[in-house]
């Protein structure tokens, strides 16, 4: 696992950008352009991920960019890809389409699913800030249960899609799981997902502290809290062999309990005034998942 | 055909403006409780992997670019040693940001 | 050069092999899918060094072209109906970002109610869309002009759709005269550097949100707002009014063949009365015209080629002095009329020697239009023009009026 110290210093992001003062996405972005060395064209929609990147004539990252429409990320990534290896380009830039949830598990999904199904060679990552932050904080399909929005006022009732597994029902090579709180995971992931070819999905979970409502110190803690709790759990799926990573690992070999998600929920805003029995159902939620994952869990070796 | 027949941005710091001045509250490395600074080596770094903004430099401390720094305190809540603190910038005065070299 | 006889979805996809398109995308709707049939044959037999992608909708089919084409490739789909409504979308999006896609769009009924055969209501409803359009009248023309919409597109940088009838043309067999690759080499070279830049050594963001006004850049640089940028566009469209024909005459000269540029015309020399329409209908009026003058009417045809930029100096030019342009519309713009008739009547608006202009809808939804219909359309114009009518309400040809009570 790489350290924090051998992460390269060459930024691609660049300082005085438009996104919101501790944003989750930042810092992700940087281990993400880092590890693919700026060697790369993102291809991204409508997303927080287009506020950040500035508006004409001046871009906030320091790497080719294309921008698409929203339900058009993997299916313009495939034609970028395609256009590229027509030019005999292919080997120039890795080909990184990038979404937010909502760009992916609502209005993408469908050109998503036709890209994973051809196998289409390209990296996808979704930044899941669990919500369409861009727009306001109206719900997406991955909004959690007990989250308010703009557009669930109080409290969604259902529970989050499964990207990740969506994705592995298409039988694609490689998928991962990881927060961008932890950005030697997404670090490593995004390294890995560089030197395979075919689809590969990476989703990362982006705390949001405008959208979560939490104070902007407290994003990379609220990530962290995330995986202590299970809300997220780091992990990938390489050639359909499951393993846990970093610190979902390391809280599986412990052998401890999670921490309870009602702490996760009462460090933000969003969950305000959930009821017993709705924290009691996401906390059932959690566990299944965790028991479903630590049971596929296969350690490495 | 020239490039402005489309809209085709180019890279550059400070797409948004002085961010710096989105902030109400300063990160004050204090140096001598930094972990790169007592070790004599580039070790730690976290604040510098954190940073969302790119505004920190690596370093014995890492030195953070105030002029774009939003202030948002991630470097300080996640500092191991706490070596730095969040001041309000009342503390510094309002207007010290250094000139801008353009406009 | 050899003659073939072959439908006009082969035509198409002849005319995209000899194109040597780089990269193509699309998904199955009739009457268009036998064209990606073909294509992906080609492709599967390596007689096609393309990149074929099997998309999962219409709305993808346009955003691989899109990204294709951004990174400097030559691309290619092909849809109808609800598939060119479905990417609507992406039509916008790829004229606006000025990539040089060439679409053919098999005319056809759009639902509801659901049907599958002819009509323009499809392309006729993406005509502000900053495309250029040019409709076909044979099998013949639409290999020609899916050759020359390469040719178009990558000069100005603007998407070309070319626009053909279902089943009149897409299932027709006629005789194809198929030029060599060879000519066709000639003719159309390998695209040039798109205005995208994408290397990793110049980095720049592509199609980012631009505001409403120009916005200084980073060393100062006063850059175009929207407006200007969609004012460039504009201006870059309307270029297709000399392009248009400069490359059918280009065509012209490598295999001997030419399509008269943004409009076609016959009889139209002492014509009192012009039937004007696009599409196969074209080939209809031709056979009306004579048939009029048969009975003593001096009547001509005149076939509106490209619509998008419209051709309003090349009609007022024929049509000036001319004592009516009776326009068949398969296609109407609902609440008002068809939508040819209306930009007609708009271009020859306070003309000197302005023409009555009358409009009639005709063949929706595959409705047969026999030369009978048309004609006998004509002659209640002409009797219509005799009365003095200096304006008339849309005129629905064979309407049968007896099941709508």
């Amino acid at each position: 696992m790489t350290r924090v110290s051998e992460l390269s210093t060459t930024e691609y992001l660049l300082s005085g950008n438009r996104a919101c003062a501790g944003c989750g996405l930042g810092i992700g972005l940087r281990a993400i352009t880092k590890a693919l060395d700026g060697k790369m064209v993102l291809v991204n929609p409508a997303s927080c991920l287009t506020v950040l990147g500035g508006m004409y004539p001046i871009s906030s990252l320091d790497v080719p960019w294309i921008n698409v429409a929203f339900p058009s990320t993997a299916s313009s990534a495939a034609g970028v890809r395609a256009g590229l290896r027509a030019m005999r380009r292919e080997g120039e830039m890795t080909v990184l389409a990038m979404a937010g949830d909502g760009g992916t598990a609502d209005i993408g999904m469908q050109a998503l699913s036709g890209a994973a199904e051809r196998d289409d060679d390209f990296i996808y990552v979704c930044y899941d800030n669990e919500a369409y932050m861009n727009t306001g904080t109206q719900r997406s399909g991955s909004t959690p249960a007990g989250a308010r929005t703009t557009t669930t006022w109080t409290g969604k009732r259902e529970n989050p899609k499964d990207v990740p597994a969506i994705m592995e029902a298409h039988g694609i090579g490689y998928i991962a799981s990881t927060n961008a709180a932890f950005p030697t995971d997404v670090y490593d992931k995004v390294l890995k997902a560089r030197d395979r070819r075919g689809l590969r999905y990476i989703h990362m979970n982006t705390p949001c502290p405008s959208g979560w409502s939490f104070d902007p110190k407290d994003t990379v803690k609220l990530g962290r809290l995330a995986v202590d709790t299970g809300v997220v759990v780091l992990y990938e799926i390489e050639d359909g062999v499951f393993r846990l990573t970093g610190r979902s690992a390391s809280l599986a070999k412990s052998g401890k309990p999670l921490v309870p998600v009602a702490e996760y929920l009462a460090a933000q805003g969003r969950f305000r005034g959930v009821s017993d029995e709705t924290a009691a159902e996401i906390q059932s939620w959690v566990d299944a998942r965790w028991a479903g994952y630590g049971a596929r869990h296969t350690p490495v070796g | 055909m020239s490039y402005k027949t489309i809209d085709m941005s180019r890279p550059s710091a400070g797409e948004a403006g002085r961010t710096g001045d989105w902030r109400s509250n300063r990160p004050v490395m204090q140096s001598e409780l930094c972990s790169a600074v007592k070790a004599g080596r580039l070790t730690c770094q976290i604040c510098w992997s954190l940073c969302p903004d790119a505004c920190i430099s690596q370093g014995m401390p890492p030195r953070v670019e105030l002029e774009y720094c939003k202030g948002c305190g991630i470097c300080a809540e996640e500092c191991p040693t706490g070596a730095i603190a969040m001041r309000p910038e009342r503390e510094h005065g309002t207007c010290d940001l250094p000139e801008a070299d353009a406009g | 050069m050899t003659t073939r006889l072959m439908t006009g979805n082969d035509a198409a996809a002849t005319a995209v092999k000899l194109a040597r398109a780089q990269v193509i995308a699309a998904y199955p709707i009739t009457p268009q899918s036998p064209v990606v049939e073909q294509l992906s044959r080609w492709v599967e037999e390596g007689e096609l060094p393309a990149e074929f992608v099997a998309v999962e909708s219409e709305h993808s089919a346009l955003s691989v072209c899109i990204g294709a084409s951004t990174v400097g490739a030559r691309a290619f789909t092909a849809t109808s109906a609800n598939g060119l409504a479905y990417m609507t979308e992406q039509i916008w999006w790829a004229a606006g970002a000025r990539l040089p896609i060439v679409m053919c769009v098999v005319n056809r009924a759009m639902a509801a109610p659901w049907n599958v055969l002819n009509d323009q209501q499809d392309s006729m409803s993406v005509r502000d869309a900053g495309w250029v359009q040019l409709y076909c009248r044979d099998d013949q023309e639409i290999l020609d002009t899916t050759a020359q919409a390469f040719r178009v597109a990558e000069r100005i940088n603007v998407p070309v759709m070319v626009c053909y009838d279902g089943f009149l043309l897409s299932h027709t067999m006629m005789p194809v005269d198929v030029p060599s690759p060879a000519e066709v080499d000639a003719f159309l070279p390998p695209r040039t550097a798109p205005l995208q830049i994408v290397e990793v050594s110049d980095p720049r963001n592509v199609g980012p949100v631009t505001p409403a006004d120009p916005r200084e850049d980073a060393d100062g640089a006063l850059q175009p707002g929207y407006m200007e940028l969609r004012a460039m566009h504009n201006a870059s469209l309307l270029q297709a009014l000399e392009v248009v024909p400069a490359v059918d005459a280009e065509w012209s000269e490598a295999v001997g063949r030419s399509w008269g540029g943004l409009v076609g015309e016959y009889l139209l020399d002492d014509a009192e009365i012009v039937l004007v329409a696009a599409g196969s209908l074209v080939t209809q009026l031709t056979l009306v015209a004579e048939t009029l003058r048969a009975e003593g009417v001096r009547a001509g045809a005149l076939g509106i080629r490209c619509y998008r930029p419209f051709p309003a100096d090349a009609l007022r030019d024929r049509l000036a002095s001319r004592a009516l342009a009776l326009v068949y519309d398969k296609a109407l713009s609902y609440g008002n009329e068809g939508p040819i008739c209306g930009d007609l009547k708009a271009a020859l608006y306070s003309m000197d020697g302005e023409p009555a202009v009358y409009g009639a809808i005709c063949g929706l939804g595959g409705r047969d239009v026999t030369l009978e219909h048309l004609a006998q359309a004509a002659r209640d114009a002409l009797s219509d023009l005799e009365a003095g009518v200096a304006h008339r309400a849309p005129v629905w040809i064979d309407l049968a009026e007896g099941s709508m009570r």
